[in-house]
């Protein structure tokens, strides 16, 4: 069975509020899926209804075959779960917590002392191991977190912001730690950060007032923004209005936009429907003889995406 | 079930990590001996039993209990750690007995740290030991039965002061409705079957029955029936909560 994880046409409502609105999808084992939305889109809800949290108003969420409805304890039981803030008993040190989570997840003696020595050492959490929890930093509080969900080597991984409010190298860290696991299990996360979505989901879920408003690759979703296939263009300052205006009439160009950068002025040619418009450019700019000092294909900006859907509604 | 125990031991460890264990034991006992000897003429007295201790029980627990049960599932929900505990694989009779358990396991230890008491009045006289250990026994059921409607108001609230002050109201009814004071005045209007049912839901009634040094069957009963009941209406609280 490859589908880990299928949501059925999850909703939950809050008194008059429509918190999630009837969101299916599924993910398969090997898959990282991105929830990207603006705060208070209802990702952190969706995430807290398939770890058994909250209790959807309609619908319900299938983890590893178990019905979170119906068996919440077997559900609850193949999920790692970061919660958002990765909150963990502060009067704790980090090794009596995890020692908890070992025994709450059914190991004991060596086994569960191999388990948390092998969590510890996934995510470099050594040095504090005998702090309490509160009097650590931001990082390691969410390492410990980690910690927590990875203990137990589940199949399926949540992690709500799990790089939230950390540094770049925490970031880079965490990333590098998600895809090395991500080829054995399921894992979602949330982000608001649409970096994260590139540097390692492998599809990204566009969620706004609870709905679900785009599903694909970070590619695919790319490819929806007006500035896919688009072309910069940094020219002399003397040939930069000829040539605009040269440019403007070319076949498959919608729209040339000028640019104030901090290097200079520069040119955005926007293709009409995302079509490859860089052989005609190139071709206009040799027969003029203009030198162009910088030239490049834009790939189109998830969060020219992001905006466009998510106030598009 | 095994999850119970897990459940059990980091919550008991969890009042030592703080001062909040020490702060505890330590006001209990001084409050308990003051009440005792200042208030309760022990000496005066002039006999050897420790009926002046045990009778200022429901008033410290009154004050005590909820300052302990007051964190058991407010602070949870206060610091975000229930999303956590909520979505470890036990079920919800474990989650709320383990912290039961391990609130009245904690009040045990500070009741049995009284033995100095018991020792002081064994050196000054010959009491009847069977008393004072039913007056034990009944003192304990009485911190579990203030410790299980604590536990489920605990759950109503995320705010720790909230729980306190609802748990001490609540608590208060349940123990001044058997005070002679309360039933008095109530006898003076109401027929007497009224009396007597308001008089059986009283945490004092059943309490000083038990102090008189026979553990009666039904006060017991009645005591295991409270915590039973607001543990399970606790558990309830924390499934709607989920629901809401």
């Amino acid at each position: 069975m490859s589908d880990m994880i299928e949501v059925k046409r999850l909703a939950k409502h809050f008194g008059p509020i429509v918190a999630v609105d009837d969101v299916s999808f599924t993910v398969r084992r090997g898959e990282v899926l991105g929830f990207l939305g603006p705060n208070g889109a209802g990702k952190s809800t969706t995430m807290k209804m398939i770890t058994g949290f909250l209790a959807p108003s309609s619908g319900t969420a299938i983890v590893c075959g178990a019905d979170v409805t119906r068996d919440p304890i077997a559900v609850k039981r193949r999920i790692g779960y970061l919660p958002e803030g990765a909150p963990a008993y502060p009067d704790m040190t980090s090794a009596g917590f995890l020692d908890f989570i070992a025994h709450i997840r059914g190991f004991s003696g060596a086994e569960a002392r191999r388990r948390v020595a092998l969590a510890v050492e996934r995510v470099d959490l050594g040095d504090v191991l005998y702090q309490p929890i509160e009097t650590l930093s931001k990082g390691f509080k969410r390492r410990v977190g980690l910690a927590q969900a990875l203990l137990h080597d589940p199949d399926v991984l949540i992690m709500d912001e799990p790089t939230d409010g950390l540094d770049p190298n925490q970031k880079h860290q965490v990333r590098r730690l998600i895809a090395e696991m991500s080829a054995d299990k399921a894992i979602i996360i949330s982000t608001h950060l649409l970096e994260e979505v590139d540097a390692v989901c492998s599809r990204a879920m566009i969620i706004a007032h609870g709905k679900l408003l785009a599903d694909g690759t970070p590619g695919a979703l790319e490819a929806r923004s007006r500035y896919h296939n688009a072309v910069r263009l940094v020219l002399a300052p003397a040939d930069q209005g000829p040539a605009a205006a040269a440019i403007r009439l070319l076949p498959g160009v919608d729209e040339v936009e000028s640019l104030a950068e901090a290097e200079g002025d520069a040119l955005m040619i926007i293709p009409l429907h995302g079509s490859s418009i860089i052989g005609s450019v190139g071709d206009l700019l040799r027969n003029n003889r203009w030198e162009p000092t910088a030239i490049s294909v834009e790939r189109g900006r998830l969060d020219d995406v992001f905006r466009q859907i998510t106030t598009a509604h | 079930m095994r999850s119970i125990g897990t459940i059990f031991r980091r919550e008991l460890a969890s009042y030592f990590a703080t001062p909040l264990a020490y702060v505890f034991i330590v006001i209990f006992l001084v409050l308990a001996g003051a009440l005792t000897f200042f208030l309760g003429d022990f000496f005066e007295r002039g006999q050897a039993d420790l009926q002046p201790f045990f009778s200022f029980h429901p008033w410290l627990y009154l004050v005590l209990i909820p300052a302990l049960s007051m964190r058991l599932w407010a602070e949870e929900r206060r610091s975000g750690t229930i999303e956590l505990f909520l979505t470890l694989p036990i079920t919800m009779i474990a989650a709320v007995l383990g912290k039961f358990l391990a609130a009245w396991a904690f009040a045990g230890i500070a009741l049995v740290l009284t033995f100095p008491f018991w020792i002081t009045v064994n050196y000054l006289g010959s009491p009847d030991n069977g008393v004072i250990l039913a007056s034990y026994i009944g003192s304990f059921l009485m911190a579990g039965a203030f410790l299980a409607i604590g536990a489920c108001l605990s759950a109503l609230s995320k705010n720790q002061v909230i729980a306190f002050v609802i748990t001490a109201a609540v608590c208060f009814v349940f123990t001044v409705s058997g005070s002679p004071i309360v039933l008095g005045f109530i006898q003076s209007w109401a027929p007497e079957a009224l009396t007597r049912t308001i008089a059986s839901f009283s945490f004092f009634t059943h309490f000083n029955a038990i102090t008189r040094g026979v553990i009666d069957a039904r006060d017991a009963v009645f005591f295991f029936s409270v915590i039973g009941v607001f543990l399970l209406a606790n558990a309830v609280i924390v499934d709607l909560k989920k629901a809401a």
